[in-house]
């Protein structure tokens, strides 16, 4: 090292551009530019293209006549309703698979996961294996089994499979008795709401005494009694204004009370079995990771294995589950997506599919599509930050 | 044994044997009881799961082997009343599951695809085996190119490079016939590498001080897509296949493996990006990544068999599968890259600070320091995108490729099959296939991290 020269200074011009901060600058436009650039030229192409195909543009399409039937509708739509109608029906179709996937892959999910750890052997086995089925074949295979193996081989109506009498399993998929509603519902339905209310109020009361005294609350019959019992009360009272219409079997077909399309059933079974079994490990591992002197003190202090449970694992697990949770549901939702493959109308298969098919616009059609599920990934991550904010462990 | 006292009282000098526990605590029965019988509770939860296995394993068993039929040549084999599995019918099909519509004399070719691929992997995946950087090396760089050229036959007429757009070049190169079109192509190439070169050379200069670092990084690349194109060009003799003649379990490896090696460099670049400090090229990267993972990959299919065709120059329609390809390719990139910002979010900050104390630049020290520890330990993450990306490929069925779920679906419309039990059996198999294959990589990944994780343990 004895015969290292010191470099020169750098002069003026190049010290200057060896400054990071004009570097950064320099980039960060070129960036930008070639992003403008490729921006511009694939809006060009676009227009070139369009004109060359004689695809209209703009989203005047929205209020043409549709002219197709939809299977399932939630709101009313017939074949003269606009393609804006049948995108509307198609939102609700996806919705309606998505929360009622979520519910029941909670269920499954949370059932499973702790079935996982269980100290029954074959509870644990059973589990595992549902885990490891699930998890490791792709959900389209596993819709297109529900769909076509399952569903498909149901019995014809004439010897649908019956459950108590009151719904009916065949090919044609379930049909389950209608709720009719007569005079006094709407006071029934104000029971049913003010007993839920009552019943969040008593929670948050017993919750405090709990906290401040330690004594407990039988909440759980609390809560029931005044769910169910103030309802019953009231259509007693109204008289039973809500009647179910059962199902009946004339000729070859079902007369009568609620028929759930088999694409729908096939799609809600393979969806949340599916994110159930992704449920049970987010579950295994939050509950795994509440570490075992927090049960073993609790235990100390006299608290039984349930209210252990409840009060010390439960609210600590949450914390590493709920995260893990809300992509598991935001992957059910995008998944629902798969309904195109069976046929069910959700937003891909009547916009993606039928609409872009009958209209061509591809540009604005898909736009809208990833657009719908854009906003409601962007909501429900909002919605989970902030939940996630508030059970987060404050540190020190 | 014991010392005995006149009065009647002893003193025991050795320790009596124990008593062996109560039979009913231990072995078999005692494992029972505390493991299956240890409340009412838990004895109705053990009697439900058994009836529950019962109710499923066994029937299984049956259709699979017991019951199942093994030859035959076409439906009359597997009509009856108690049949089983089909097998025949998965053995007629089975070069249709693997190939799809790939010319039957062709399909050496393929084979010898599958069989270079796993000479290749095996050793990368083997953690101890020596000679990683040739082996990826050979693995992400070269055999993709082979794969190529040996699947399509290579050849491919490269005529138009970028002023060829413009019809300069044909003024140049004179009128067609192969050889002209070939080095109009070439002249194409040159004069598109040279006006590259100098316009990085030229924001070298002005960004950095120097253009030479830019303008010889823009002269490899260039070098390197010559190369490629010009082994691509070649006439290697091999028939053209079409892609639309691929199908089966040749097409889910190919989107699958081509989607992981084009995501990764990606997926890296995106994950610089959005660690980087400039708030421009952050505010790109992260738009670009919530973007892809806010859609659902059909969407995303929709949107390059559908829309990216729109967005090319007029006449140019790339090929059906290379647009699922891009699509596939976007939509990993964007998961790569948060499981490569999760691995570089790892990395104390120690680590970055003795970098930049030694003097490294920013690249060299991403490329020596940060991302070969990042990297390796976001492998078991990179091994799971794998997993879900092996599974999402067949969601290409939906944009009319026929992966290995879709060829199954057109299996089961033969009428020479329609039996019964034809759909059981095809789903089975499949279930199988896709089983193995998960499975296997999920165990891989879960090796990988117990053998990464040893020193952190607490």
């Amino acid at each position: 090292m004895a015969d290292w020269v010191e470099p020169a200074p750098a002069r003026g011009r190049t010290s200057f551009m060896n400054d990071p901060k004009v570097r950064s600058i320099v980039l960060q436009v070129v960036a930008l530019v070639l992003v403008v650039i490729l921006g511009w030229m694939f809006i060009d192409n676009a227009r070139e293209n369009l004109a060359a195909q004689k695809i209209a543009t703009g989203f005047g399409f929205l209020e043409n006549t549709a002219g197709f039937g939809i299977s399932q509708t939630l709101i009313g739509y017939s074949e003269t309703s606009s393609y804006g109608r049948a995108f509307l029906v198609g939102i609700l179709n996806t919705l309606l698979v998505a929360v009622i996937g979520i519910f029941f892959a909670t269920v499954i999910g949370f059932l499973v996961g702790i079935g996982r750890l269980s100290k029954n052997f074959v509870i644990r086995l059973i589990s595992t294996c549902y885990v490891e089925l699930l998890r490791n074949l792709p959900p389209l295979f596993q819709i297109l089994f529900w769909y076509l193996a399952v569903l498909s081989a149901m019995p014809n109506p004439r010897q649908s499979i019956s459950i108590f009498g009151e719904a009916f399993i065949s090919n044609r998929g379930i049909v389950i008795p209608r709720p009719l509603f007569g005079e006094g519902t709407g006071l029934v339905l104000l029971t049913f709401g003010f007993a839920v209310l009552a019943t969040v109020l008593v929670n948050a009361w017993a919750r405090q005494r709990r906290e401040e005294t330690g004594r407990g609350f039988p909440m759980l019959w609390i809560g029931l009694g005044l769910i169910v019992g103030l309802p019953l009360v009231a259509m007693i009272a109204t008289g039973f204004p809500i009647t179910f219409e059962k199902p009946e079997l004339k000729g070859f077909n079902f007369v009568g009370g609620m028929r759930v399309i088999p694409e729908f059933v096939a799609l809600t079974v393979g969806l949340s079995t599916y994110t159930a079994a992704f449920i049970a490990e987010n579950v295994r591992a939050g509950i795994t990771s509440v570490s075992h002197g927090q049960t073993e003190a609790a235990h100390s202090l006299g608290l039984r294995s349930g209210l252990t449970m409840r009060l010390v694992v439960i609210p600590q697990a949450l914390r590493v589950i709920i995260p893990p949770l809300t992509s598991q549901y935001l992957n059910l939702t995008k998944n629902s997506s798969l309904a195109v493959a069976i046929g069910y109308p959700d937003l891909v298969a009547v916009f993606a599919g039928t609409t872009l098919n009958q209209t061509g616009q591809a540009i604005e059609i898909i736009a809208i599509t990833m657009g719908v599920y854009l906003v409601i990934s962007i909501i429900t991550s909002v919605i989970m930050n902030a939940y996630n904010k508030r059970v987060a462990l404050v540190e020190r | 044994m014991s010392l005995t006292f006149d009065d009647g009282t002893f003193i025991r000098t050795e320790m009596q044997t124990p008593l062996p526990p109560p039979r009913r605590n231990v072995g078999a029965i005692g494992w029972m009881r505390e493991n299956l019988f240890s409340s009412i509770t838990n004895s109705v939860l053990t009697l439900l799961g058994l009836a529950l296995v019962v109710w499923i394993v066994p029937p299984l068993i049956r259709f699979l082997l017991v019951d199942a039929v093994w030859t035959g040549s076409n439906r009359e084999a597997c009509l009856g009343p108690e049949v089983g599995a089909c097998w025949p019918f998965i053995k007629a099909k089975f070069a249709q599951l693997i190939y799809g519509f790939y010319p039957a004399g062709e399909r050496w070719r393929v084979d010898l695809v599958f069989f270079l691929g796993v000479v290749l992997l095996v050793p990368l995946l083997v953690l101890s085996w020596p000679h990683k950087r040739l082996n990826s090396f050979l693995f992400f760089v070269a055999y993709p190119i082979l794969a190529f050229i040996l699947l399509t036959g290579g050849n491919i007429d490269a005529s138009n490079f970028l002023f060829g757009h413009f019809g300069l070049i044909r003024a140049v190169a004179g009128d067609a016939g192969v050889a002209g079109v070939r080095l109009g192509f070439w002249l194409d190439f040159l004069l598109t590498a040279a006006l590259c070169v100098a316009v990085a050379y030229a924001i070298g200069r002005l960004a950095a001080g120097s253009g030479r670092g830019a303008a010889r990084m823009t002269a490899y690349a260039f070098a390197g897509l010559g190369l490629l194109t010009l082994l691509w060009d070649i006439d290697f003799g091999l028939e053209r296949v079409e892609t639309r003649q691929w199908g089966g379990l040749l097409v889910t490896l190919v989107i699958a493996v081509t989607g992981i090696v084009t995501s990764m460099p990606l997926g890296i670049a995106l994950a610089l990006g959005r660690r980087s400090q400039m708030p421009i090229v952050r505010l790109l990267c992260v738009i670009f990544i919530e973007f892809w993972r806010g859609v659902p990959l059909i969407t995303v299919l929709f949107f390059a068999t559908y829309m990216l065709p729109l967005f090319l120059p007029v006449g140019v329609n790339p090929d059906g599968l290379l647009r699922a390809l891009v699509g596939v390719a976007l939509f990993t990139a964007a998961y790569i890259a948060e499981v490569v910002r999760g691995g570089l979010q790892a990395i104390p900050k120690g680590q970055y600070e003795g970098a930049m104390a030694m003097g490294l630049t920013w690249s060299q020290m991403m490329r020596l320091i940060i991302l070969p520890q990042a990297l390796t330990l976001v492998i078991p993450s990179i091994v799971n995108s794998f997993i879900s990306l092996f599974k999402d490929t067949t969601l290409v069925l939906i944009v009319s490729i026929f992966d290995f779920l879709g060829q199954l679906r057109a299996a089961f419309t033969d009428p020479n099959w329609a039996t019964p039990v034809t759909l059981y059996t095809g789903f089975a198999f499949a279930g199988i296939v896709y089983f193995i294959f998960c499975f296997g990589m999920s165990r891989y990944s879960l090796f990988v991290e117990r053998r990464l994780n040893t020193s952190h343990r607490h």
